[in-house]
């Protein structure tokens, strides 16, 4: 029988026959076949454990923290009691700025590339920048924030300011998710509409945009997620306040930023899990609205 | 007539928003450089990369650990990751059932999405006091920002690998399972070794990753500007350097932190054009037949 061969080549002579060859004469290739399948399903299942452990320790000490109080009160004492409302906000409004600045930007870049451009050099040089643009560390993104926003135009520790920097940051998922989305819009419906006598841009603002709207509002909700979570871009554009900004100019605390310093400065660990806890609520809405859409789209592109 | 005006000035808006990711790299570059020459010209150049002390103090400003300290986290975090992310990666794209698969994408887009000052929180909480009981030390240190940093890094590696793997011609396949090659042969001997270039241009974006990471970095590094002497001991990181500092710096420090984004910065770029030029080459050998 073929595997009895293998399994006799485990001893030493064979194995000094098969000297210098690779290991798989050693051990037969059905024995590594068995092995490597326990070792994937090991690594598969690894991955999902780390995240039900990690979401699933930050629910558990953090949902007993969350109740209307902690959501809609100001903390007390820098936030070793009280709530974190004003932090709630923030988030949003910074979101908010962001998105309404780096929506509209990525998407007509998006529609751009898509439509309007060969593969120059040119155009090979805008997918470099916003490549760059995508791995530019986010502490970097703070330190131009901090020179250029509050500094260079003077508009301050601000939402605003830490809302432009976040719209910078989101600029480049926004544009590549979007392009992806108009660049998979089935040619036939374009030639359908110039058939018809309209011009590109009606075309596209008929048509084709209507038709890759799920891929772009998915793009725009990935941004959004990079916006929420992140925290060392905001470090030092959008000051510390413990109130709720109102106006662009206010300074503000958002969730993560508020997180990082009850948890690095120990001031309250109760607090820590529930404002963590809040987090990772908003990012899993994000992520399943996200993987709910890209679903229902992805279904519809194949049902055609 | 009219309309063919319309159509021009479209056209020419979306290209000023196709334009302002250029723009905005340039004005980061240039900001960032701007600020953080001074600090450049005040030590110079070679003192300032390759000085051993940081101490804003007496204006002691080298950022040599903070290297060591960010590439050594960074290569210890892919010596976990990228054995983990590439056996996923194929797991992903050969070998898990469709059930499998339905349950681990999303695990692992939301593991890509969860805040990096959640993974530093959990890291704090969690493991920090972990190494501390079963390593000794005070448990911050360079092994424990690693450990995060796997976590981390292993969705960017992962996905990009997988990318790579199905995109190779199912002819491939086909011809060494009917060889009578094992599915894992054909993996390791055909499939991967075809998949090469893109899992390298995934681990190096990876690495880009691990370099730039901050909060979960920051919060169990330990943060102490010293080369360590083992894996065992705090370290700093350049993004950590910038965080931690720029709350109180002013005048040369605060231009030094700026400096160090200029370190970070060429790091990433030296990354990205090495990732770009393995792509391109990518290109070239499929056509030719890799293989």
């Amino acid at each position: 029988m073929g595997e009895d061969i293998y399994e006799y080549s485990a001893d030493i002579g064979k194995r000094y026959f098969y000297g210098g060859l690779t290991l798989n004469r050693i051990i037969s290739p059905k024995y590594a076949q068995k092995i490597m399948n326990v070792v994937f399903w090991g690594v598969g299942i690894l991955a999902v454990a780390i995240l039900v452990i990690v979401i699933g320790y930050i629910l558990y000490h953090g949902l007993p923290q969350i109740n209307l109080t902690f959501l809609f009160t100001s903390p007390i004492n820098d936030g070793r009691s009280g709530g974190i409302f004003p932090m709630i906000i923030s988030t949003f409004y910074i979101t908010i700025v962001a998105l309404v600045v780096a929506a509209p930007l990525g998407v007509m870049a998006a529609i751009f590339l898509a439509e309007y451009s060969g593969e120059n050099n040119f155009v090979k040089s805008i997918r470099f920048a916003t490549e760059t643009l995508a791995s530019v560390p986010s502490i970097v993104f703070g330190l131009f924030g901090l020179a250029f926003f509050v500094v260079f135009l003077q508009i301050g520790f601000s939402v605003l300011s830490g809302g432009l920097t976040l719209a910078m940051m989101a600029i480049p998922t926004i544009l590549r998710t979007s392009e992806v989305a108009i660049e998979t819009v089935p040619q036939s419906y374009k030639e359908g509409s110039m058939a018809l006598g309209s011009s590109k841009w009606q075309t596209i603002y008929r048509v084709v945009i209507p038709a890759a709207i799920p891929g772009i509002m998915t793009g725009i909700l990935l941004g959004m997620a990079r916006a929420v979570e992140e925290t060392a871009a905001i470090l030092y554009t959008v000051g510390a306040s413990f109130s709720v900004p109102v106006s662009l100019f206010d300074s503000a605390t958002p969730l993560s930023l508020h997180l990082y310093n009850l948890a690095v400065e120990g001031i309250s660990l109760p607090n820590a899990y529930g404002t963590a806890a809040v987090l990772v609520i908003i990012i899993l809405i994000i992520t399943v609205t996200t993987n709910y859409m890209v679903e229902r789209y992805t279904k519809k592109m194949m049902g055609r | 007539m009219a309309r063919n005006w319309e159509e021009y000035i479209i056209e020419k808006i979306l290209l000023l928003a196709a334009i302002s990711s250029v723009i905005i790299i340039l004005l980061i570059i240039g900001f960032v450089v701007a600020q953080g020459l001074p600090a450049i010209q005040f030590t110079g150049f070679i003192n300032f990369i390759f000085g051993m002390n940081w101490n804003p103090e007496y204006n002691l400003y080298g950022v040599f650990p903070m290297i060591v300290g960010s590439l050594g986290i960074m290569a210890l975090a892919l010596l976990f990751a990228v054995p983990l992310s590439i056996l996923g990666a194929m797991f992903l794209a050969e070998v898990a059932p469709r059930a499998m698969r339905r349950i681990l994408r999303p695990t692992i887009q939301t593991l890509a999405g969860i805040p990096s000052v959640i993974y530093g929180f959990f890291g704090l909480i969690v493991l920090v006091p972990f190494m501390r009981v079963h390593f000794g030390g005070s448990g911050f240190s360079m092994l424990t920002a690693s450990i995060i940093l796997t976590v981390m890094v292993l969705p960017t590696i992962l996905t990009i690998s997988e990318d790579a793997l199905k995109s190779i011609p199912l002819e491939y396949k086909e011809a060494s399972l009917a060889l009578g090659a094992t599915h894992w042969q054909t993996i390791k001997n055909v499939i991967f070794p075809a998949a090469i270039p893109g899992v390298i241009t995934a681990i190096i974006l990876g690495m880009g990753r691990a370099i730039g990471e901050t909060m979960a970095v920051i919060m169990v590094a330990g943060n102490v500007p010293v080369i360590p002497g083992s894996i065992l001991e705090p370290v700093r990181a350049l993004t950590s350097n910038i965080a931690l500092e720029m709350g109180y710096a002013v005048g040369i420090h605060y231009n030094a932190l700026f400096a160090t984004g200029i370190v970070l910065l060429g790091l990433i770029i030296f990354l990205l054009v090495i990732a770009n030029y393995i792509n391109y080459k990518r290109r070239v050998t499929i056509g030719g037949g890799y293989l």
